[in-house]
């Protein structure tokens, strides 16, 4: 179905029940409770959790096929928002013509970077990438002010007038679909449980979906099995007479356009951007979140997404009086070294838990926590001699 | 004239700190064949080896002053460093005084022991597995180190400052024969300067004219020869992290004074001197050296007020924008090597 075979579209199924059902599957723990801190079914962070799924879904386009490893993919994503923003202040504030233009100077910007940084591969193109986004950060926060805003960034202001938009005198502008604001929400009570249904979050998802329907067919096509060949062996492809750089550069551009992608969209949902969006760590961001959830493979970088911003927004919120409220049952002294060995991993210190994760998974499960579902599962299952190729989630596609 | 040879003396120190950085690394590609992302975490351990010598310098404890009184009439109660108990007054206020100084020799055996396990607890399992992976598994390890030291110091940045000795600047243009106060240099920066040159001569003696040096620079060529004359290169291989370590360790020590240690400043080096390394070749320790002087006093060139006008902003982007021409034109950086990180 959609041009997917059976095990790809019961994986898109899953993905689409669990995008369309996120605001129940987030918040299992009723209001009030000592564990509803854990909820994450805010319009926020789920519109976090898809965004910078689309992010990563689109460096495991270029990562994960063609093996190339690029450090600068967050300056797609600023230009990304700044084309988004400038769309938004001047022509209209309906948000698809805005993530459209985010999406095609993402693109333009990528063709450039790209045209250039592919003449080099290894950690050459890590480092021109790495410099290009450098670049574009530091023009970004100081020589570009007026048109990125410098340190400060860009918002809608009052004096802002899109002309396509009829905005009465004194209205500041807000970032809607044909007139559906994207903050609205409409709040499920059912017992004591509260499920926050947004527009804005609704939206993104879809987005998120043709986003993933569109990689899984670009994993399946011809094109995607040229890519696996540039990542086993460019050398060996390019002596059968085969040209991989128009390949490799259309990977570029296609994953630099998701990050545009994504940039329009955390526009379109917080219309607010700063140049510290292009800095390099951000880029490093969605490396994580690729490698954690599994580069290559197809939910992996969703997974490690959700996973990273679930830790930066739920786990860095936990601190000892929260800590001193769980282990309230144990003796003082045992209370307080559990405490004091727990403390440093979580609250401020959820970085130093992401990054030893992320070392144990680069060390032991290079495919990420995909082929650790997978090894879990065989663990399990009787019947672990059959399944070999599974091509669901095909954690080494080609090494 | 005066301006230009400001400008290049401003860029000495900021190109020391990314020749030493970018040396270390260039050992450890050139030997180990692994990109270490974490070395900029090295650099920024050195840093914070001369806070916590300074730190423990300045322990002390409380007694009672008789000879100071408060308004009231009561003795005061005064702060004494346990230095000044063992060594008088005087002699430990200055050793408090020289704590980033002494922090060398504090930082040497913590830097060659952290390089060491760094080796043989990690870096030895990525021999064999792709640069992507090397990068990727250091990378990791940087920011372990970076919230180790975060937890441990805060997040703000620590002053240390240089001994009293070194305080203040003097008029280098009036030496030379310019009208005074033209060209002003502070002293500790031509410290760092010294520092780094002879940390840097150092190292090229020792690999030139040692045994060892000579064996390692054998292996650098040709790994598998060497391991089949009999010599147990993997050992010395480690060792050479443990300089390289070092070497950045240091560098980060006596870089202290000059900038605030912070629990970022290993991330913020590590960018620039990776390009300067790719800029200066890879493998290329002659290179890592000169293009981490050149690309200092460029930026440094960048950022005259002339230039500002108009070219704005390009002391933020020079750098970067250098790499990218150099590695354009010159695949293999100024002085790159044959075969070394190409695949």
């Amino acid at each position: 179905m959609f041009g997917l075979d059976n095990k790809d579209f019961k994986l898109f199924m899953i993905v689409v029940g669990l995008t369309m059902l996120a605001p129940f599957i987030l918040n299992p723990f009723p209001e009030g409770s000592g564990l509803a801190q854990f909820n994450a079914g805010y319009p926020d962070l789920m519109q976090r959790f898809v965004i910078f799924g689309i992010f990563a879904i689109g460096f495991n386009i270029l990562f994960g096929l063609t093996g190339y490893l690029s450090f600068g993919h967050a300056a797609f994503l600023g230009i990304g928002s700044y084309g988004a923003m400038w769309t938004m202040k001047l022509i209209t504030l309906n948000v698809i013509p805005a993530i459209l233009v985010g999406v095609f100077f993402a693109g333009l910007f990528a063709i450039a970077v790209g045209y250039i940084s592919l003449r080099r591969s290894g950690i050459y193109f890590s480092i021109l990438t790495l410099a290009f986004a450098q670049m574009s950060y530091a023009l970004a926060y100081s020589v570009l002010t007026p048109i990125t805003g410098g340190e400060t960034g860009l918002q809608i202001k009052p004096t802002d007038r899109p002309i396509l938009s009829s905005l009465e005198d004194g209205e500041i502008g807000r970032a809607s679909l044909f007139g559906m604001d994207m903050r609205a929400s409409f709040e499920l009570e059912v017992g004591s449980w509260l499920f926050t249904f947004n527009s804005g979050y609704y939206i993104a998802a879809v987005v998120m979906l043709i986003a993933f329907y569109l990689s899984i067919r670009i994993f399946r096509s011809p094109f995607g099995m040229m890519l696996r060949a540039v990542k086993s062996n460019q050398q060996r492809m390019n002596y059968t007479g085969l040209n991989s750089k128009p390949y490799t550069l259309a990977a570029f551009v296609i994953s630099g356009m998701y990050a545009g992608l994504a940039g329009g969209l955390m526009v379109a949902m917080d219309t607010q951007v700063g140049p510290e969006r292009m800095f390099w760590t951000a880029s490093g961001e969605v490396v994580l979140m690729t490698i954690l959830g599994g580069a290559g493979t197809l939910i992996g970088p969703v997974l490690g997404a959700g996973m990273i911003k679930y830790m930066e927004n739920i786990i860095s919120k936990i601190n000892s009086n929260i800590l001193h409220e769980w282990f309230y049952w144990m003796p003082d002294g045992m209370e307080d070294f559990v405490i004091a060995i727990i403390y440093p991993f979580i609250g401020k210190g959820w970085h130093l838990t992401l990054g030893i994760i992320f070392m144990l998974v680069v060390i032991f499960l290079p495919g990420g926590l995909v082929e650790g579902g997978q090894r879990i599962r065989k663990l399990f299952s009787k019947k672990a001699s059959t399944g070999g190729d599974d091509k669901a989630t095909q954690s080494t596609p080609a090494e | 004239m005066e301006a230009i040879i400001l400008q290049i003396l401003n860029g000495l120190d900021k190109g020391s700190a990314y020749a030493l950085i970018a040396l270390g690394l260039t050992l450890i590609f050139g030997t180990l064949g692994v990109v270490n992302f974490a070395h900029g975490a090295l650099f920024m351990i050195g840093a914070f080896c001369a806070v916590t010598l300074s730190r423990i310098l300045t322990l002390s404890h409380t007694v009672i002053d008789e000879t100071k009184v408060d308004f009231l009439g009561n003795p005061l109660k005064v702060d004494v460093p346990y230095v000044y108990d063992w060594f008088g007054q005087a002699t430990g206020d200055a050793i408090i005084d020289w704590a980033v100084p002494l922090a060398i020799l504090f930082s040497i055996p913590v830097m060659l022991f952290v390089g060491y396990a760094m080796e043989r607890g990690l870096i030895k399992h990525f021999y064999k597995r792709p640069h992507a992976d090397q990068i990727l598994v250091t990378f990791g390890l940087a920011i372990v180190l970076q919230e180790v030291i975060k937890y441990f110091y805060g997040a703000n940045p620590i002053p240390t400052p240089a001994p009293q000795a070194f305080a203040g600047s003097f008029d280098f243009g009036a030496m030379l024969g310019f009208d005074p106060n033209t060209i002003i240099y502070p002293y500790w920066r031509l410290v760092y300067f010294a520092f780094a040159a002879i940390i840097i001569g150092g190292v090229f003696a020792f690999l030139q004219f040692t045994t060892f040096g000579m064996v390692v620079r054998a292996g650098m060529a040709d790994r598998e020869t060497v391991g089949l004359l009999g010599i147990n290169i993997d050992k010395r291989f480690t060792i050479m992290f443990g300089i390289a370590a070092a070497v950045a360790g240091l560098a980060g020590v006596m870089y202290a004074p000059i900038n605030s240690p912070n629990y970022h400043m290993g991330m913020d080096f590590l960018v620039l001197s990776f390009v300067v390394v790719v800029v200066g070749g890879m493998g290329s320790l002659p290179g890592a050296v000169a293009a981490g002087f050149l690309l200092g006093i460029l930026e440094s060139f960048a950022s005259m007020g002339a230039v500002l006008e108009v070219l704005p902003g390009l002391n933020q982007i020079i750098i970067y924008l250098v790499a990218i021409i150099i590695l354009l034109t010159r695949p293999r950086g100024l002085m790159g090597r044959k075969g070394v990180m190409e695949d």
